[in-house]
């Protein structure tokens, strides 16, 4: 995996070393002092509202923008000075796929093969593992256009790997995909991980977000939150969740908000979820209101917060 | 459910094939006047498809459509002029400020210019965009982008709203924010068609249909659909998903299990019935269990346990709609 590394000086070990990386353009700051570093072999989430910051510090970290100023390295090789050495090691799924949508599955695996050197016995290995792994077996003579999201998606990660990159950078490679193409995806990418690669994942599906090793959070340039998901919900979350049950949700909310008695009331499908300090006092005025408005409630239990309820709080909090 | 309500959208046989493939099969479907109808289904199962062909923008192959009571080939004319259509790429014009999209919209759909600037307001305020209304659209965020999106959408004042995947790409924030914005509509009485790979987001739908392989193979109200998921469902926290779905997915009484990131959630016939022995099974096999917990089923499990049976039946008979 870790070819040409002899001939580049690594400062250290990690995967990303970042040290108060900040960007401006004109007189808006899109980065503010970031500061973060993730381990080799680690799943890395970075999370954050549309206009966070997330796609500047990816496009930073791959040397296709320099930082205002700060620092940072990317598996040793400063983002500044030896882009070329990143370049070289690290694979790039960008939100739109970045696949040539004339050309079939297996013209855009030889022009990412081209791209990053991969050539004739490797080139061959490399496809039919990509294929394999895609599950586009078959399909090679097909144009990308014709395929579903699910299947560009996953030809997208195969040409972002073909050069078997030691770290992946992926800005929302889910959107917009199905629950079970989702779930395989995740599957393809804790694979990539056990074999050693480090992945770095935007996302804006909590549920991604909760099977990630690490997280940070970015909110208007700067870093809200850092560490295990487990981490990051006992320590951001201030209050506790009461998911409620009941007949017209949507009714219900609106009775819940205009009570005026929480931080937080906001839909979770059919559910409610309220967040507040010391929930468990509210419950009789909780039921009071939901009686008022006519509407019928089945259960009311405090849960375990997810990192939705967290985001969510987050965001709302700097508002 | 009430009779007197109208079905503004209804369906019969509708299909559409393409070169290779038919990526609409023999739809038959209604929608009601003031409805949110989900469609929801895997990549490629033929939702855009339909919604382009609701919209006029696509003829079917074989099969009509009536939207607020017009035929869809016929009468085109007639529905462009009732429904507001987003597309997953809706274009909005970047160079313009978001003042200026809704003009061009509103030129587009001939809003009259005495009612132009009180209707922009009132969508500006409804869209959450009032103190943004000199920004250029290319400055918005994602979620501001689209809710300008809906509101140019919505500058004829359509009857129907066809929305492609609106939140696709969305914060969780802006995307709640769309859809208040969206119940909003619904209280005022406009049908809404959206598609969406969210299931919290199908939850909040009057009627969800599911499409696979360019059928409908259900529809009904989402608690309807949650329900034909056999069983109680148990969730399961572990360092080893997989490894306890091979030791427990054969035991007495587990219906179905389905693996997402370190939980594993298994479906029995009764909770209360098989939780301690399955707790046994896997203390025997040295499997540790960080957290286990009866939960109700959602919209995403109910998903993947319905795809999942359709792809299990297709296997051994030839697919017709893979290339």
């Amino acid at each position: 995996m870790a070819r040409n590394t002899q001939h580049a000086t690594r400062v250290n070990n990690h995967a990303v070393q970042a040290i108060s990386l900040t960007k401006k353009f004109g007189d808006f700051t899109a980065v503010d002092g970031v500061t973060f570093t993730i381990e080799r072999g680690a799943i890395f989430g970075f999370l954050g509202p549309n206009g966070a910051g997330k796609t500047t510090t990816i496009r930073m970290l791959l040397g296709l923008l320099q930082p205002t100023s700060g620092e940072a390295t990317v598996l040793g090789f400063d983002i500044v000075e030896q882009t070329a050495e990143i370049k070289k090691r690290i694979g790039y799924m960008s939100q739109r796929f970045s696949l040539y949508n004339d050309l079939t599955v297996d013209e855009n695996l030889n022009f990412f093969g081209g791209t990053y050197g991969v050539r004739g016995q490797r080139l061959q290995q490399r496809k039919a593992y990509v294929l394999g792994m895609a599950g586009l077996q078959g399909r090679e003579r097909e144009l990308t256009k014709n395929l579903s999201g699910g299947w560009r998606q996953r030809l997208a990660l195969g040409c972002a790997i073909l050069h078997e990159p030691e770290m992946l950078f992926l800005d929302e490679p889910t959107a917009g995909v199905d629950p079970i193409s989702r779930r395989d995806f995740w599957d393809l990418l804790y694979g990539l991980a056990d074999e050693g690669r480090t992945v770095f994942v935007t996302t804006h599906y909590m549920d991604e977000a909760e099977h990630c090793h690490r997280l940070a959070f970015i909110q208007r340039g700067r870093l809200a939150a850092l560490g295990s998901p487990e981490e990051i919900k006992t320590n951001k979350m201030r209050g506790q969740v009461l998911e409620i049950d009941c007949t017209a949700p949507e009714v219900a909310m609106g009775a819940l908000r205009t009570a005026g008695l929480f931080d937080e009331v906001s839909l979770y499908g059919a559910l409610i979820h309220v967040v507040a300090k010391g929930v468990e006092a509210h419950r009789p005025r909780i039921e009071a209101a939901l009686r008022e408005a006519g509407v019928d409630l089945r259960s009311m239990d405090i849960i375990a917060p997810s990192l939705e309820d967290v985001f969510i709080a987050s965001v709302r909090e700097q508002e | 459910m009430s009779e007197e309500r109208e079905n503004v959208i209804v369906t019969e046989n509708l299909t559409r094939r393409f070169k290779k493939v038919t990526a609409v099969k023999g739809l038959n479907l209604t929608v009601r006047q003031g409805e949110v109808f989900g469609l929801v289904g895997p990549d490629g199962a033929g939702k855009t498809t339909t919604i382009r062909m609701l919209c006029t923008i696509m003829d079917p192959t074989e099969g009509s459509a009536r939207v607020a009571g017009f035929d869809t080939v016929a009468e085109s004319k007639q529905i462009k002029r009732r429904i507001g259509y987003m597309a997953q790429r809706f274009n909005l014009y970047d160079d313009l400020s978001v003042l200026e999209n809704l003009d061009f919209f509103a030129d587009v759909f001939q809003v009259p210019r005495r009612v132009r600037k009180r209707r922009k307001e009132r969508l500006l305020q409804f869209a959450r965009l009032a103190e943004f209304r000199q920004r250029r659209a290319a400055h918005l965020s994602g979620g501001m982008q689209k809710k300008l999106a809906l509101a140019c959408t919505l500058i004829h004042q359509p009857e129907i709203v066809f929305l492609d995947e609106p939140t696709t790409g969305v914060d969780p924030v802006s995307r709640r924010e769309f859809w208040d914005i969206l119940t909003e509509l619904h209280l005022q009485g406009i049908t809404i068609f959206v598609s969406t790979p969210y299931m919290d987001e199908a939850e909040r739908c009057s009627r969800v249909g599911l499409m696979y392989r360019g059928r409908m193979i259900v529809y009904g109200a989402p608690d309807r659909i949650k329900g034909l998921v056999a069983g109680e469902l148990l969730e399961l926290r572990t360092a080893n998903p997989r490894r306890a779905e091979e030791v427990i997915g054969q035991s007495e009484g587990v219906l179905e299990t389905q693996t997402y990131g370190d939980l594993l959630r298994v479906f029995v016939d009764s909770v209360t019935r098989r939780q301690d022995s399955l707790q046994e099974t896997l203390a025997a096999a040295g499997i540790e269990v960080i957290g286990l917990r009866q939960t109700r089923p959602r919209m995403e499990e109910a998903f993947i346990s319905l795809i999942r049976r359709q792809m299990e039946g297709a296997k051994g008979q030839p697919a017709e709609s893979e290339r």
